[in-house]
């Protein structure tokens, strides 16, 4: 398999008053096509800003970054995103929400398509009947689900998520966990998540990714070599609680403390 | 039972300050030249209704021309400064220094500057004193715009324009609805203004100063009457805007 998303050695800084603030230096990242790689590190690491260098929001001072084979230099339509805030747009219905990356992409598809494709997206994340409502009318956990389907409704190769579940309250999220992966089951997309909760890298993820403290190299790459039909009780198993230990010490090593001393 | 409330309460707040107002002239037993009475206005508005009815429509027409030519140099101006740093950083004291200046002291300015034309320097005048709030409001609307907003179109690859026009555009126009209340109001001042300064003015202001050169009280009071219900009939076409295409922003309903 190729390798979908690639990052070599990138390095980038922040010019702030006090002078230049690296954030990146030296990452280096893998993502193979239709794998869901998850990444997590210290807060403060750098990670949002790897979000918007893969999708082509900023350039790195030095590196690079490939998408599909390509030199990453500019947004690409072939992206999708999704970040903690869900940000809907307040003036259109949850439907409308969800169509305005095909506004944008795909031009000339006539309407009935477009509503049929984000129903069928809809559907999917269980908010059918909503569609008409307004972002305001939802609560937290069906407006991250919204913002989901708006994040792949245009089918993009690949979905950066900058920690979508952050914001949203145990069950909630372990519900949504579950949403993402039926989507992944039923769509095609190599994913990229951002979080800083561990069971939520091992749940969704086939690869963790630990990112040191500021400035960010590629610290420890962890397969997870689990089923892709994963009950939620799969992560109070001996060897998943195995994983989640490893990952632990690795984030305390990154944050600078001693593994075995937590 | 909702609707009827929603209209029985005002006119019944109106009914109540007539009532009071007509009082307090009859309790301290002021003639009309210190201040004339609700009773005193109807016979003002019969014996000039005619002259009423072209003043209204003069000042009407006037304060709306100046504030659509304050609308389209507000929204520009606003958005020049909300999305560019520097003309931000340039224009802000300008404009500041500019809505100091009391509006007053400008016509003459205006009046010199373009003699005679009487409608054009009104207009000028409504479009003067009230595009300053519709510039801020827009301004300051683009430029606290979240940067996630501008990223799931531009992460698409969306032109600046796009994405001004989908996100920002929309997003700003509680803002602005709230703005074009002020600047409303504004506008209709501006109107009189210069209708009543001005040696040969027309509409409800130069019929203000009729009254008061000739010495009838009851008249000048019919004016101001007459003047804050086109105020208020004007503050409602922007609010019945406003539900219209912002309607979305009012959780209250």
């Amino acid at each position: 398999m190729t390798d979908l998303i690639e990052i070599k050695d990138v390095h980038h800084a922040y010019q702030t008053k006090a002078g230049p603030l690296p954030v990146l230096a030296g990452l280096d990242l893998a993502v193979p096509e239709g794998e869901f790689c998850a990444v997590v590190g210290p807060s403060g690491c750098g990670k949002s800003t790897l979000t918007r260098l893969i999708a082509g929001l900023m350039r790195p001072d030095k590196g690079e970054v490939w998408l599909h084979g390509e030199r990453v230099s500019s947004p690409r339509q072939t992206v999708g995103m999704a970040f903690q805030n869900p940000v809907l747009l307040e003036w259109r219905t949850i439907l409308d929400n969800v169509i305005l990356p095909l506004e944008i992409v795909a031009s000339d598809m006539p309407r009935k398509k477009r509503v049929a494709r984000a129903e069928e997206l809809l559907e999917m994340v269980g908010l059918s009947g909503f569609e008409g409502k307004r972002p305001s009318e939802l609560s937290g956990g069906m407006r991250q689900r919204a913002s989901l389907c708006r994040a792949i409704v245009h089918k993009p190769d690949v979905l950066i998520m900058d920690e979508p579940f952050g914001a949203l309250d145990n069950f909630t999220r372990e519900d949504l966990w579950q949403t993402m992966r039926n989507l992944r089951a039923a769509e095609p997309f190599t994913a990229l998540l951002i979080t800083h909760d561990l069971r939520e890298s091992v749940y969704l993820g086939d690869e963790v990714i630990v990112l040191s403290d500021r400035p960010a190299r590629t610290q420890y790459v962890m397969d997870i070599d689990l089923p892709d039909d994963r009950p939620l009780a799969i992560l109070f198993e001996p060897h998943v609680g195995d994983m989640l230990h490893t990952l632990r010490d690795q984030i305390k090593i990154a944050q600078g403390r001693d593994g075995e001393a937590g | 039972m909702h609707t009827f409330q929603k209209v029985a309460v005002p006119i019944a707040a109106i009914a109540i300050f007539v009532i009071l107002w007509e009082l307090l002239v009859w309790a301290n037993g002021w003639p009309d030249y210190v201040m004339a009475s609700p009773s005193d206005l109807p016979d003002a508005y019969m014996r000039f209704w005619k002259l009423f009815l072209t003043g209204a429509w003069e000042t009407l027409w006037r304060t709306v021309v100046g504030l659509l030519i304050a609308i389209v140099a507000g929204v520009l101006l606003g958005m020049v400064m909300g999305l560019s740093r520097i003309a931000n950083d340039a224009l802000y004291p300008l404009l500041i220094g500019f809505n100091a200046i009391p509006k007053a002291t400008l016509v003459p300015v205006l009046a010199l500057l373009f003699i005679g034309q009487h409608n054009f320097n009104t207009v000028m005048m409504a479009f003067l004193i009230s595009f300053f709030p519709i510039a801020v409001s827009v301004a300051i609307g683009l430029a606290t715009l979240e940067p996630e907003y501008r990223d799931i179109l531009r992460s698409l690859g969306a032109s600046r324009f796009t994405i001004f026009r989908k996100i920002a555009l929309p997003k700003t126009l509680p803002e602005f609805f709230g703005a074009l209340k002020v600047s409303a109001t504004l506008a209709f001042i501006g109107t009189n203004l210069v209708e009543i300064i001005s040696p040969h003015g027309r509409g409800l202001g130069a019929l203000f100063l009729s009254g008061q050169t000739n010495s009838n009280y009851p008249l000048m009071f019919a004016v101001l009457i007459a003047l804050a219900v086109l105020g208020i009939l004007l503050y409602y076409a922007v609010v019945w805007l406003e539900r219209t295409f912002a309607g979305w922003a009012d959780r209250m309903a």
